[in-house]
């Protein structure tokens, strides 16, 4: 990390590149000249980066959460109906291949150039993910549990609810940081391309203005927020889930 | 009668076209009040009738009767203690022991008691709030032997259920299961591989044949309860049941591995006494 900074900031000195290409990260190269960090802070003292970032994950948590309720639907029927399997399984699994920002032309003719487009870029990229997952889990529950809850008197919704859902939640976890994933890629390239604010337009103004400063900034914090939901979030409630169901370790 | 089987058959699908038969004209009679054992070498299709009975899988041919009813499905009459425990792991012990209570309409407050009950007789009552992965599978099993006995079912299906007990646990849970039986008058069929444990248990002991599955005697067990595995009845009964049993598992052994079964062992034999030449 450090061995990077270094190298980093001494590229940035020889005047190899102009400094609005490449920008120091701390120290600056000319008195009051701009660096990342003091960009960063700026931006986050003065609300810039601040806002956008609530912006996109605003948004992304909505599409998100869309994609996880439909995946887990699908998912359900999927695993619970032979013929949804044979028709929307095969499917989903031809329309999980496609990138999500594929349907962005489309999503603009249907929805304008707006929230809702990148909205349905960020839903459409999470939901196929989600439902391979869920409906794997589904599929998987193990004969034993479904067993020993039905002689105990359980059916129907009381059986989904506290044996098949809890019991694709190894599965259900992955699906989820997948579909994290893939809704993170999504709204970036939803947002450089739909104008409409956020840190995907953010980074686009960087570029306009050709300040790199500022697109390095953004950098930074779409790396740490990326980094802080898969380690401490998603690998966290995996690994607990996965000691307690007794799978794994 | 409580639980009777008429011409029972089943198979199961292999592969495509064929099929296993895996029981085959099975007919039992179990009484209202009365322990069984069914004992039988590994795969002979104890498992299978026990799911019979639970009405958790269908015959193929005949019928499943409990209480002179057809058996058309699960019901909290008759509650199994499966062979490989099948706690919930995703809830804690109090929760595993209500969970079928609550079904039931009973109040939390009632079945937490109950369940309390439950665990304390198989001496888990420090062990409510622990959740399954933190006890040892002994202990588990026993959770799940109290899950099973706070339904107060009119038949307990039990499959194997102290198979992977240690020695001292497992005498300790047959006094038990003795006196619960006595107490309560439950009707219980009991599946084991042990001779011992089906003897000192049982009233009647089932000996299953193998491939397919079939019921190949019955033995009365009449000895004074408290049961004494020494007790001379069962000793006798003991030497009986092995014999039969060892024809059952030479059969086993011989369609498992052809004719190879017989080169082998005297391949065995051939080895030992090269083995021996070798030292003289
Ligand atoms: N769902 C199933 N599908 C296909 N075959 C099955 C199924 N369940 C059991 N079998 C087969 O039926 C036979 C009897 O199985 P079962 O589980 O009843 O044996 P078991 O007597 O309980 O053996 P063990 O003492 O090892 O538990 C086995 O050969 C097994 O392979
Ligand atoms: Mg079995």
């Amino acid at each position: 990390m450090i061995v990077i900074v270094t190298i980093w900031e001494i590229i940035s000195k020889t005047n190899l590149f102009p400094t609005f290409m490449f920008p120091p990260l701390l120290i600056p190269n000319d008195p009051g000249g701009v660096t990342v960090l003091s960009t960063l802070v700026n931006g986050l003292i003065s609300g810039q980066i601040l806002g956008a970032t609530g912006m996109t994950l605003g948004r992304l948590l909505l599409g998100f959460s869309i994609a996880v309720i439909l995946g887990l639907i699908f998912g359900y029927l999927i695993a619970r109906y032979k013929w949804v399997d044979d028709t929307l399984g095969f499917f989903v699994t031809a329309l999980q291949s496609i990138p999500s920002i594929v349907w962005f032309p489309l999503a603009i003719v249907w929805f304008g150039l707006g929230n809702v487009a990148i909205l349905f870029i960020v839903t459409i990229g999470a939901t196929w993910t989600m439902t391979v997952n869920a409906s794997t889990g589904f599929k998987n529950v193990p004969n034993l549990y479904l067993n020993a809850a039905r002689t105990l008197g359980s059916s129907g919704t009381h059986l989904v609810r506290t044996v098949i859902l809890p019991a694709s939640v190894p599965h259900i976890i992955s699906g989820l940081r997948v579909a994290w994933a893939f809704a993170w890629r999504a709204i970036m390239a939803g947002e450089l391309l739909g104008g409409n604010g956020g840190l995907g337009y953010l980074l686009d103004m960087g570029r306009s203005l050709q300040s790199m400063d500022l697109v390095l900034s953004i950098m930074i914090v779409i790396g740490i927020i990326g980094t802080i939901m898969d380690n401490q979030v998603f690998l966290r409630m995996e690994r607990s889930v996965a000691r307690k169901w007794g799978v794994g370790t | 009668m409580k639980v009777k089987l008429e011409q029972v058959n089943k198979s199961f699908p292999k592969g495509k076209t064929d099929s296993l038969h895996v029981l085959h004209d099975i007919d039992l009679q179990i009484e209202a009040g009365e322990f069984v054992s069914l004992l039988g070498p590994s795969g002979c299709g104890k498992s299978t009738i026990l799911n019979l009975i639970a009405g958790l899988d269908s015959p193929t041919s005949g019928e499943v009767y409990v209480n002179d009813k057809k058996v058309k499905g699960p019901g909290t009459d008759r509650v199994v203690v499966f062979q490989q425990g099948g706690l919930f792991p995703w809830m804690n012990v109090m929760d595993n022991v209500t969970y079928g209570l609550l079904l039931k309409k009973m109040s939390k407050k009632e079945a937490e008691k109950k369940a309390m009950e439950g665990l304390r007789m198989v001496h888990l009552g420090n062990f409510a709030l622990a959740f399954p992965h933190e006890l040892s599978g002994g202990m588990q099993q026993r959770v799940a032997i109290a899950r099973a006995l706070v339904m107060d079912p009119d038949v307990l299906l039990m499959d194997e259920p102290f198979a992977a007990l240690d020695e001292q646990t497992r005498l300790i849970l047959h006094q038990e299961l003795q006196e619960i039986w006595q107490k309560t008058g439950k009707t219980i069929l009991f599946i084991t591989h042990n001779i011992r444990e089906a003897l000192t248990l049982s009233e009647r002991v089932l000996l299953m044949s193998t491939r397919p599955g079939a019921i190949k005697k019955s033995f009365r067990v009449q000895a004074a309860r408290p049961r004494n595995p020494s007790d001379s009845v069962i000793v006798d009964l003991e030497t009986r049941v092995m014999k039969e049993l060892e024809e059952e598992m030479e059969k086993v052994l011989k369609e498992e591995f052809g004719d190879d079964y017989r080169l082998k062992t005297s391949a065995v034999r051939d080895r030992d006494r090269d083995y021996m030449g070798d030292h003289i």
